[in-house]
């Protein structure tokens, strides 16, 4: 995630990370690297690596692709070949690239995938993506059965089941293609440094519960989340990143700064917000200057929860390996029934002193989609803070209807000013 | 007179309401938004402006016993002969424009003259049928320039061309090219030059009050508005012509506005030329959620304008024909641009167009049911809005679907309801944009509480 105008070290650090990942990808086949392509939401990163094999996440591939205003051919090529305009985007633009050369985000080829593994299943979606992407490649492929959070806990049994999967099938195939034994005191290893990292990131979100806020937890929180929720958790650079990380915000903190905004540091901060819901990526920069140039933060985000919820106390445990794996993969946001996504978010609201809530639906995202209407009155109820809704999408800028969603966002400010005056 | 004002810019019509600064509504003004939303802003506070000094006047002759049972009479015919006089105003305009623009496209077809002559004879039977439109008996079809002037200008056109003249579509293609710098052209007259004016036309009439009337008049003429605050609202804000701080979003405004007509008002949907809005307001008129159609304007009031052009009709006899209906048809679509394409299909399927334009009616209105549900559903009292509230055979669709979904409902729908967001901008203006709410009455907006605002913001506005 490189573009932007947030000049910060850690910008830097992570555009450099970024780079050096896509550089890695591009010499694999002649480096005999093997790769696994899997996807963000209970992503197995540190056990793919503890088989030296590289991830590979084909939703990033897209979004970058949607910021670098790529994504309409892609989907364009994708929809001449068949793919109705009611699948997801991610999915057409994947096709797509695929369809013109798997040339990365960066501009280097992408290597073919040895393994195709799905360890999230609460979005089928993924499950149809990677039977498009096996018929293409003609390589092996692994889903793992994920359960659905539907009473709102992860059970013991729960938890053995994955366990089961992960031990039983999914490390014999990934020995099998790496021809590397497994070795668990490195997948400790690593796990010890996620749960560093994950740390820190956990006290930068949370840092915007200052007021002001030092951060903007959506658009800036989609780059904080970048490097944890891809190919880097469980390696010491994204150690390095979120302290240097913090170590920024808490300067911010100290100097009273707001957050870093696509114009600048934000001068005031008039309007606290919760949004759930991906942000589009085509318009990005001017889908959050609607926002920056009125004085509208971000505050928390359950966008930055769809690769777990650390903040809720999650962490991977190098002392129970594979069971907090097992929890990582049952854990993500979309996980979750929506009592339980209710209850996120109204403890969002309330702890980080929101203003409002704001939804940004994406018809073609049901895993995020689907119920947030009701989560929407619900809330309201609840809370009796100002509710808003919009509509975009992920990386199709066909959708994005920047007149109508500004003219909706203004009026939504103006709304949460009406209700703090009473006029 | 101090005043506030607030100004709605439409998609199709922009609408001006001027209030006092206890919330009463003094003026009302509307024009089409032609795609100059600073000329429509003008030429609506012009006509609002306009309303309040003849309601001015209205009240002073009042005060006078002026012309006795005469006085009704007088006052139509002054307003009547007030807006022939703009209408005339812009016609000389426009035939200035069409002489001038054959003139330069001389050297296409080489028959300048006769063109030339054509356009005289069509604009001189324009400015005789002009009169007897507005000072006659006839019903004009539009308040506004363009649709008057363009029927005119094409019948008259049409007559020629069929009598050896200049082809129509020549004589036509002149008229397009310039009918949109004189409706983007504010007449430069004052307000009262053209009253002068307005009262000499009819003044014979009165003979045996005319100074008295004179000097009523001149009194109006000579009272200063002056104009405190405005605040605008509409679609698109980016293109207003306010600065940042005097405008508030169109959700608010009409909230706030049917909260004013309506008081015990909880649901408000407003179905406007490209957009439905249903918006859910509390018991002081602030908006507490609200739904807006998103990626397509289906079911939107343009839709209705389709179906009008399609039909060759005008916009106001849809509903009558849709009343007729005895068995409406079903229609799923609403997408405005396959709209001709479906009325044509049923057509030709052996339908009869009343009860097509029932189902068309009916189709719009479902899908704002959706947005309502969306935005929570219709909480009593429901008031209606905006240009599609005009539309008989809609509200009476509206009324059944909302009986069928949300059982029995007071559903309110002003006669003025094309001002809802223009009287809800009004209010703000008033309030300086913030304090603390006023008590409201009925169809004359809130009275009393509200901090007079500074005065350093006013502008003064001579006639």
């Amino acid at each position: 995630m490189s573009t932007a105008a947030i000049k910060d070290a850690s910008m830097e650090q992570q555009k450099a990370l970024m780079a050096g990942y896509f550089d890695a990808l591009a010499t694999a086949p002649e480096r005999g690297q093997k790769c696994v392509y899997t996807f963000v939401p209970g992503n197995l990163t540190e056990l793919i690596r503890s088989f030296d094999l590289l991830p590979v996440l084909p939703e990033i591939n897209a979004l970058q692709s949607g910021m670098r205003g790529k994504s309409a051919d892609y989907i364009g090529l994708a929809e001449r070949g068949g793919h109705s305009e009611d699948v997801c985007t991610y999915v057409k633009c994947d096709i797509g690239m695929l369809k013109s050369g798997n040339i990365g985000p960066t501009g280097k080829p992408l290597p073919k995938p040895d393994l195709l593994l799905l360890s999230y299943t609460g979005c089928f979606t993924f499950l149809k993506w990677f039977e498009l992407l096996r018929e293409e490649y003609d390589c092996p492929i692994m889903m793992l059965h994920i359960p659905y959070q539907g009473d709102g806990e992860i059970t013991p049994e729960m938890r053995d089941y994955v366990v089961r999967q992960i031990k039983d099938e999914l490390i014999p195939q990934l020995e099998r293609i790496s021809g590397v034994k497994y070795d668990e005191d490195r997948l400790r290893q690593a796990l010890a440094l996620s749960s560093k990292a994950e740390d820190d990131l956990v006290w930068t979100l949370e840092s915007a519960k200052h007021v002001p806020s030092p951060i903007d937890a959506y658009f800036g929180g989609v780059y904080y989340i970048g490097p944890i929720f891809t190919a880097f958790r469980g390696t010491q650079d994204a150690v390095d990143y979120y302290r240097l990380l913090r170590s920024e915000v808490q300067g911010r903190i100290d100097q009273k700064l707001g957050p870093v905004t696509p114009d600048g540091v934000l001068e005031k901060e008039r309007y606290r917000l919760v949004v759930e819901g991906p942000p589009n990526w085509t318009s990005f920069r001017e889908f959050w200057k609607m926002f920056s140039c009125e004085g509208a933060v971000v505050v928390a985000s359950t966008y930055t929860k769809v690769g777990g919820l650390y903040d809720r106390g999650f962490r991977h445990d190098p002392d129970h390996p594979l069971e907090s794996l097992a929890d990582y993969c049952m854990g993500c946001y979309t996980n979750l029934n929506f009592p339980r996504r209710i209850e996120l978010l109204e403890s969002y609201i309330n702890e980080y002193q929101a203003d409002g809530f704001l939804i940004n639906s994406v018809k073609s995202c049901n895993s995020f989609s689907a119920g947030q209407l009701m989560i929407l009155r619900e809330l309201e109820r609840r809370t009796g803070r100002a509710g808003g809704f919009i509509e975009s999408d992920l990386v199709d800028p066909r959708y994005f209807s920047a007149a109508n969603i500004k003219n909706r966002l203004e009026s939504y400010f103006q709304m949460i000013e009406a209700k703090r005056l009473g006029v | 007179m101090e005043c506030f004002i607030g100004i709605d810019l439409g998609s199709t019509t922009t609408k001006a309401i001027v209030v006092d600064e206890d919330g009463r509504i003094l003026g009302r003004g509307i024009t089409n938004s032609r795609s100059n939303y600073d000329v429509a802003a003008k030429v609506a506070r012009e006509e609002a402006y306009t309303n309040v000094r003849f309601s001015a006047l209205s009240q002073r002759l009042r005060e006078n016993n002026a012309l006795g049972d005469q006085l009704e009479a007088f006052e139509i015919d002054l307003g009547r002969s007030f807006a022939l006089e703009g209408y005339l105003g812009q016609l000389a305009r426009l035939e200035e424009c069409c002489q001038r623009d054959v003139f330069r496209h001389a050297a296409k077809g080489g028959d300048t003259a006769a063109i030339s002559e054509a356009i005289t004879d069509i604009i001189a039977s324009m400015r005789k049928h002009a009169v007897n439109m507005f000072m006659g008996e006839e019903e004009a079809r539009s308040d506004f320039f363009r649709d008057i002037a363009g029927s005119d200008y094409t019948e008259y056109a049409a007559a020629i061309a069929r009598s050896g003249g200049p082809a129509f579509d020549r004589l036509l293609g002149v008229y397009d090219r310039n009918i949109i710098p004189v409706e983007n052209e504010i007449d430069p007259r004052s307000f009262s030059q053209r009253m002068t004016a307005a009262f000499k036309r009819i003044a014979p009439l009165y003979r045996g009050e005319h100074d008295r009337l004179a000097q009523r008049i001149q009194e109006v003429i000579d009272e200063p508005i002056d104009d405190i605050r405005t605040v605008g609202t509409g679609y698109g804000r980016a293109r207003l012509p306010f600065p940042k701080e005097q405008i508030r979003s169109e959700i608010l405004c009409h909230g706030l506005g049917a909260h004013l007509m309506f008081p015990a008002t909880r649901t408000v949907l407003d179905i406007g030329g490209q957009d439905t809005k249903a918006i859910q307001i509390d018991e002081q008129g602030v908006v507490t959620s609200f739904q807006m159609n998103d990626r397509c304007a289906a079911g939107c009031g343009r839709y209705l304008g389709y179906i009008a052009d399609e039909m060759n009709i005008g916009l106001h006899e849809l509903a009558p024909l849709a009343m007729k209906s005895t068995c409406r048809v079903k229609i799923n679509s609403t997408c405005t641009v396959f709209a001709g394409a479906e009325f044509r299909d049923r057509l030709a399927a052996g339908q009869h167009r009343e009860d097509i334009l029932a189902g068309l009616h009916r189709a719009i209105i479902l899908r704002a049911i959706s947005l309502l549900a969306r935005s929570g559903g219709i909480r009593n009292e429901f008031t209606f809005t905006g240009g599609v509230a005009k539309n008989q055979a809609a509200v009476s669709a509206l009324k059944e679907v909302a009986n069928e979904n949300y059982g029995e409902l007071t559903t309110n729908i002003a006669p003025d309801s094309i001002y809802t967001g223009a009287l809800g901008a009004a209010e703000f203006a008033r309030r300086g944009g913030h304090g603390p709410l006023a008590a409201a009455s009925p169809g004359i907006g809130a009275q009393g509480s509200a901090a007079t605002p500074p005065k350093n913001e006013h502008q003064a506005v001579k006639a």
